[in-house]
């Protein structure tokens, strides 16, 4: 049985990047897909993978990540300063972001508009 | 906020005086895209030897290495850098599946250990970088959150980037597909390997850090 947590922006806009992190990989950890609202910061994707790096031992093989964001083109100078300011004030809340344990998500595959979780069973049923 | 300011200013008074520094050129990517084969390529071509070993197992490069005082010439530019080849950066490390070429579960577990700490290292070195190569299989699919991450830190450190297609030689290779998952980047198709389209790669090197 997989289980699927949403985690909205508000849980973790208040928190700083690692106790982001903590609270992302404390619940991977207990064998949950994570669908966090928004996305991580550049910084913080970086961080993440060096704790699980940290986190790896004989039970948990670490973890497999994708972020589904829309890409935007503004053309209008004004709506670009915008989409900065609310990202700004209030956060990256645009797309979202799965995050697995990679004994149970063995492959993220975008499209880029869709978002594809390949897990042991599939992988299992390919062969 | 003061570290930012701190790595920013650090980044500005490096660049301004880069001339007097030796400038250090990282090869990084996800595992077995050929970093190290490339590595090697390089240092053969300019120096004469090898730099580190190349397998077809996964996470054989386990720690940084740096070869020191690499000048290339091209077109009548040259650049003079220290090389950084650096393990390759995951997101999960399973020692089992080195099991399957065959080695002792302790060797695995070793090389597992000894894998994280070198994705560790590697993410450490990044803010140490002037210019990165960043080497991704053009056989594999090249939308994956690691190279994502990887180029999308580099461009918010403000560090020049090269992307490379290697393992053209493959059939399987698709050069448009890198480009066109990375359209903002410059994208040459290699193969380290064999030598394919070096030429261009180094043009661009120097284009690029110069």
């Amino acid at each position: 049985m997989l289980t699927l947590q949403f985690v909205p922006y508000s849980e973790i806009e208040n928190l700083n990047s690692s106790k982001r992190i903590k609270k992302i990989l404390s619940l991977v950890k207990e064998e949950t897909i994570v669908l966090l609202e928004g996305r991580l910061q550049k910084e913080e994707e970086t961080e993440l993978i060096q704790k699980t790096m940290e986190e790896i031992d004989d039970k948990f093989k670490g973890i497999e990540i994708g972020v589904i964001y829309p890409e935007v083109k503004d053309t209008v100078f004004w709506r670009k300063i915008q989409r900065r300011m609310i990202r700004l004030l209030l956060g990256n809340r645009e797309g979202f972001t799965v995050i697995g344990p990679a004994t149970i998500v063995k492959e993220i595959k975008r499209d880029p508009d869709k978002i594809q979780l390949l897990t042991e069973e599939t992988k299992r049923k390919k062969k | 906020m003061l570290g930012i300011f701190k790595k920013f200013f650090d980044k500005f008074f490096n660049r301004l005086f880069r001339r007097k520094k030796k400038i250090k050129l990282g090869i990084y990517g996800p595992p077995n895209g050929g970093k190290t084969t490339l590595a090697n390529r390089i240092c053969q071509d300019w120096l004469g030897e090898e730099m580190g070993t190349v397998s077809e197992v996964a996470h054989e490069t386990r720690e940084i290495q740096v070869k020191e005082q690499i000048t290339i010439k091209s077109k009548g530019k040259e650049l003079t850098f220290n090389l950084v080849d650096t393990p390759g950066i995951a997101t999960k490390i399973d020692y089992e599946d080195f099991l399957r070429y065959g080695m002792s579960k302790k060797v695995a577990k070793k090389r597992a250990k000894e894998a994280t700490k070198g994705v560790i290292d590697a993410i450490k070195w990044l803010d140490d970088m002037d210019t990165v190569i960043v080497v991704i299989d053009a056989t594999e699919d090249p939308y994956t959150q690691v190279n994502i991450t990887i180029i999308g830190n580099l461009e918010a450190r403000n560090i020049p980037v090269l992307l490379i297609a290697n393992k053209i030689d493959l059939k399987k290779a698709d050069i448009k597909r890198v480009q066109a998952a990375f359209p903002q980047y410059k994208v040459v198709g290699i193969s380290a390997k064999f030598g394919n389209n070096i030429d261009q790669f180094y043009e661009e090197l120097l284009n690029l850090a110069s």
